[in-house]
Order: C-alpha cells, then sequence, then structure tokens
C-alpha cells in the first residue's frame, strides 16, 4: 500500500497530518502501540524538519505485511555534515522556528532512535532524502 | 455484545434518517439504513453528541423504573452537586433535598463529599516517577471509552482511582449500617447527567461490579421534584451535607480537577476538542505536562444531556454555591480518618485495558489490501462528505465497502455518473437512492417529519 502527502516549507500550522494519517491505518491493522509511536515521532520529527528548513517536501509512505517505509524527501538548504547533525541538541533552526517550541537539535537523533534503519542522502543547495524503515513485530 | 450494553438507542417512529447525529459521531459510529439511523455499540463511547444533534429527539436513554425503589428500605439517591445547579434560584438547597425525599427516597446524598481523599489519592500518582505523564483523569467515563477504543497506547496514561459516585456509594452504605441497616435493606440511586455515567455505573470499567441498585435520569429526577418541591421553608437537611467543600462542589465544572493536579495541568471540554487534543498526544507532540482533565461535554457536567438547566447558568450557580462551603482540607472526616487503609484500597481501580475498536481484522495481509483497496476507492468519491449514501464521510464509505457494509452504487454521485455513462438505467438508480432513504422520502410533503418549523 502506498501514500503520498506533501509538506509546505514553513507551514507549523499543518505539520503532522501525514503522521496522523499514518498512525491511523497502523491502527486498522493493529500494529502494538509502541511500534506506532516510534514510527509516528520519526515521521512527525522529519515533517517538521521540513517545514523548518526546507521549501517545501514530499512524504511516500509504502506499507506491507512486515513494515513500513517512510521517505521524506524535500527541497531545501541540505545538510552539510551529517554527521554533526545527529548529535543531540546541535541546531541551526532560526531564532524564529525556536520561540515557537521547536528547533530543540533533537530533530534527526529522535528520528535515529525511533527507527530501525535510516538512510540520509544529503545534497548542499538542493536537499534532503529521508529514508525510515519500521519493522512490524 | 448483549442487550443490556446498550444504554441509549433510537426511536424508530421518531427518526428522520437525517444525518445529523451521523456527522456528529466522534467515532463515527452511526449508519442511515433504511432511512433510520443504526448505532454501532461496539464502536459508541456514550458521549451523547447524536443526543445533542438530533432534531426530532428520537434518541432516548434506558433508565431503571423510579418504583424499584420502593423494595428497600433505606433509599439513598446519590446525585453530583450539579443537580443543585438545574434548579431555578428561588428554591433553597433545603427545598430541594426536601422534594427528593418527597419523591421517594429516604436518604439523600450528594456524591463529591470525600474530596480531598480523592485530592490525595489521585496526586500520589501523579507524583509517582512510574506514572506514565501526563497522567490523563478517568473522571469522564466517555473519555475512557474513548481511549480504550480510539487511542489505545493512551490508556496507561489512565489514573487508576475510583470517581466521585463509587466512593460516596461506598461511604453511604457505611453510614447507614452504622445506623443499624442491613446491606441488602439499602439500595443505592444514582442520579446521572449523562449517558456515559450510566454505562460508568452499569458496566464499569476497571471494577468488578456496579456499586449502585439503579439509575435515575436527571431530567426526569428534575420533573419529579419540581413537582412536588416546596416553595415554603422546609427543614434543616445541611447534617446530609456535612462532608461537602467548595472543592467537591466544583469538581464536575471545567478546571474542577485540574486546578488541584501536577505543576502544569490543561483542561479539556468537549468530546471533538478532545479527539484532536489526544491525536496530537499520541504523536507525542504534548510535552512537560503533568495532568490533563478532558471531558466529553462543553462545559463538563453542566453540558450534560439528561440535564434541564442551561449550562452556563449551572456553572454560574455552582460557583456561587462553592464559595459558601468550606475547602476539603478544613473538614473534619472522622469515619475517612479511621479507615484511611481500607479505603486507600478501595479507591483503587483494575488496570484498564485497551480495546481498539478500528481493526480491519486478524490477518494482516488481507488488512493491509483492504486499507489499500479503500485508498484507492476514495479516488473514486466526490470528496464533499455529504452522507447520503449513509455513511458519514466519502472515507468512512470506501471502508464501509472493503467491510462489505457497503457498496459502489450508495454514492448517489456515482450513481449520477454511471446513468450519464449508460452504465445503469436512470430507474435502477433511483430505486437504489429510494431503498437507502425509504420511499416516501420523495414525496412532496409539507407536513413532513423534519421540515416544516424546524428550521433554524
Amino acid at each position: 500500500m502506498k501514500l503520498t502527502f506533501t509538506i509546505q516549507g514553513g507551514d507549523f500550522t499543518h505539520a503532522g497530518h501525514p503522521s496522523s494519517e499514518v498512525k491511523k491505518i497502523l491502527k486498522q491493522l493493529a500494529i502494538d502501540g509502541k511500534t506506532i509511536k516510534n514510527i509516528v515521532i520519526a515521521l512527525y520529527e522529519a515533517e517538521v524538519n521540513v517545514v523548518a528548513h526546507a521549501w517545501k517536501g514530499t512524504v511516500n509512505v509504502e506499507i506491507d505485511e512486515n513494515k513500513i517505509t517512510i521517505w521524506v524527501i524535500d527541497e531545501g538548504p541540505g545538510i552539510p555534515d551529517v554527521e554533526l547533525a545527529m548529535q543531540p541538541g546541535f541546531s541551526t533552526a532560526s531564532s524564529k522556528v525556536r520561540e515557537m517550541g521547536f528547533g530543540a537539535g533533537m530533530g534527526l537523533p529522535n528520528i535515529k532512535k525511533n527507527t530501525d534503519k535510516l538512510q540520509i542522502e544529503t545534497e548542499v543547495g538542493k536537499g534532503t532524502k529521508v529514508k525510515m524503515v519500521n519493522y512490524f513485530s | 455484545m448483549n442487550e443490556s450494553t446498550k444504554y441509549h438507542a433510537l426511536d424508530a417512529s421518531k427518526c428522520i434518517g437525517c444525518t445529523h447525529c451521523m456527522k456528529s459521531c466522534p467515532t463515527e459510529a452511526i449508519r442511515v439504513v433504511n432511512g433510520l439511523a443504526v448505532i454501532d455499540h461496539e464502536r459508541c463511547v456514550y458521549c451523547g453528541q447524536c443526543h445533542r444533534a438530533c432534531p426530532t429527539h428520537a434518541f432516548y436513554v434506558e433508565q431503571d423504573d423510579l418504583d424499584l425503589i420502593r423494595s428497600f428500605k433505606y433509599r439513598v439517591i446519590l446525585f453530583p452537586a450539579i443537580m443543585i445547579g438545574q434548579f431555578p434560584e428561588r428554591y433553597t438547597e433545603d427545598q430541594i433535598y426536601n422534594g427528593l425525599k418527597k419523591v421517594g427516597f429516604t436518604h439523600v446524598y450528594e456524591v463529591e463529599q470525600p474530596q480531598q481523599v480523592l485530592i490525595d489519592s489521585i496526586n500520589e500518582v501523579i507524583n509517582d516517577q512510574e506514572t506514565p505523564k501526563p497522567a490523563i483523569s478517568i473522571y469522564c467515563p466517555a473519555i475512557v471509552r474513548l481511549i480504550q477504543g480510539r487511542y489505545p497506547s493512551l490508556t496507561e496514561n489512565m489514573i487508576l482511582r475510583k470517581a466521585p459516585h463509587n466512593l460516596a456509594a461506598h461511604f453511604a452504605i457505611e453510614r447507614l449500617m452504622k445506623e443499624g441497616a442491613q446491606r441488602e435493606e439499602i439500595g443505592l440511586f444514582y442520579a446521572t447527567p449523562c449517558i456515559a455515567k450510566i454505562a460508568a455505573v452499569k458496566s464499569p470499567v476497571g471494577e468488578s461490579e456496579s456499586v449502585v441498585d439503579g439509575i435515575v435520569n436527571m431530567n426526569q429526577l428534575y420533573n419529579e421534584v419540581m413537582k412536588v418541591i416546596s416553595d415554603v421553608e422546609v427543614e434543616d437537611n445541611s447534617e446530609q451535607r456535612k462532608n461537602l467543600s467548595s472543592e467537591g462542589i466544583v469538581w464536575s465544572l471545567t478546571r474542577g480537577e485540574s486546578c488541584h493536579f501536577g505543576s502544569r495541568s490543561i483542561a479539556i471540554d468537549g468530546i471533538h476538542n478532545a479527539v484532536r487534543f489526544l491525536e496530537r498526544l499520541e504523536n507525542d507532540q504534548v510535552h512537560g505536562i503533568d495532568f490533563i482533565e478532558m471531558r466529553a461535554c462543553d462545559q463538563s457536567c453542566a453540558g450534560g444531556i439528561l440535564l434541564t438547566g442551561n449550562r452556563f447558568m449551572t456553572v454560574e450557580r455552582l460557583e456561587r454555591r462553592a464559595k459558601r462551603y468550606p475547602a476539603a482540607k478544613d473538614i473534619s472526616q472522622e469515619t475517612i480518618r479511621a479507615n484511611r487503609i481500607e479505603l486507600k484500597e478501595k479507591l483503587i481501580l483494575e488496570p484498564i485495558q485497551p480495546k481498539p475498536h478500528f481493526i480491519f481484522g486478524k490477518d494482516r495481509m488481507k488488512a493491509v489490501e483492504k486499507i489499500d483497496r479503500a485508498q484507492r476507492i476514495v479516488c473514486f468519491l466526490p470528496g464533499i462528505d455529504c452522507g447520503a449514501c449513509g455513511s458519514p464521510n466519502c472515507h468512512a464509505l470506501a471502508e464501509d465497502m472493503v467491510n462489505n457494509k457497503a457498496k459502489m452504487s450508495d454514492c448517489i454521485f456515482l450513481q449520477q455518473m454511471w446513468v450519464d455513462e449508460g452504465k445503469i438505467k436512470a430507474k435502477k438508480a433511483f430505486l437504489n437512492v429510494q431503498k437507502k432513504w425509504g420511499t416516501d422520502r420523495f414525496k412532496a410533503d409539507c407536513n413532513k417529519r423534519g421540515r416544516r418549523n424546524e428550521g433554524f
């Protein structure tokens, strides 16, 4: 099963729609609560990353019997140093974003913590592609 | 599910199959079939939105026969303080108590009396590091059922402490037995402001059995009391509410609980507000909050569907009344202190189990296929959520289809398109709609139910 959503950069009001939709489907599939929570947290963080940093993005979701694969692809500034960005607390978010309660530098670390597989491809000035896989127990 | 667990039902002679209830239901538990609303009791959380939305008052609430009380020697009416707020200002608390006695009760007991015990007990749970945060109150039974069904992962955040009516029932029995009554001579009746409380009292979640012997709907009790209430001064009944505190009186109002707990707390009223917030909470988008009070009705219990008074007037009267009563901590409750340990155990609820009600069957492979099919069906539906198919929205219709509860031709837009494309005959299409909504639906009739004098 495939799902596609679009994300608008800067639109914090509507961040969270893809994660809610994915959550609804996972509940219908009777996936256990803990796994759902991990997936939803990771996806939401990825969404907020796009909203906070990029210009626009897409979320592609593929669900099969055993796993969920999510691609969050954006057109944005890219991540110059992925290793640094993976460190808890490191943030490049603007003060405006921080004032809204986002940008604490926990995005990528949180995604990593909540996914079974994480793959990041990025190109400075062009965009970032995040692939997350979670297996159902 | 057996008959006795349905606490509200639909009067088919009144239902006009208008879709209002179906569209207001927070769990999509209603469909219109053959021109009548049908409730899926597995999904229903007893929030009462459908009662509120129904223009013809077709929903009714099951209740026990008031004559049932006659079979007991000691007849106790337990009621939340909200009840007092229903009556016009000119009646004093004593006149209301007196009226309840005239109706046939021997003892009158407002449930929010041992409040300090409850406050202490809930604080103990919240202060426990092990308790998942934010801790969620179980005070509103509709919210408990909503979480069990729609937000199963949040069941572990619920505070396993009983609601005031359980505590009050326990104290009422204790007090009467001290006066020499036998347990079987005591009949406990609970005056309820809503259906959710009926369900909570009759088939409690997290308790082995119901504490009361019968339920009285508050609006019916109000009418009974108004028939006999005295206009002159009556005897003083204040002894019966000597443990009532200012906190107890406003407990059932919005912020009545949340103001006592945690360093950061939130109070939410209205079931659709609760749904939106629980969605966020489940997505882990809420941080730093210790306690959440959540009630299904707007203005909390003052907005209960079985009430007579205006909810805002009720709130105002209760808030004023609360000012005249002492603080809970200043009330000396000898019996409570003496039985502290025993009481502590009585307060605890069994763990509340999740009861997810949106699952597409046990076989995950098939479930994935079904959901996938539903997603594809949605592409063909108009997306205006008109409800003319008998499902609350296009998405729900698609889900009903893959669960074999509806068919493509239920969508009047698709049908219209098929007629245009010559795929089906106009006559056949019309018959389909008639089947869904009844043949009378299409006749011109100025006295048709739900038409005349029933607009804005």
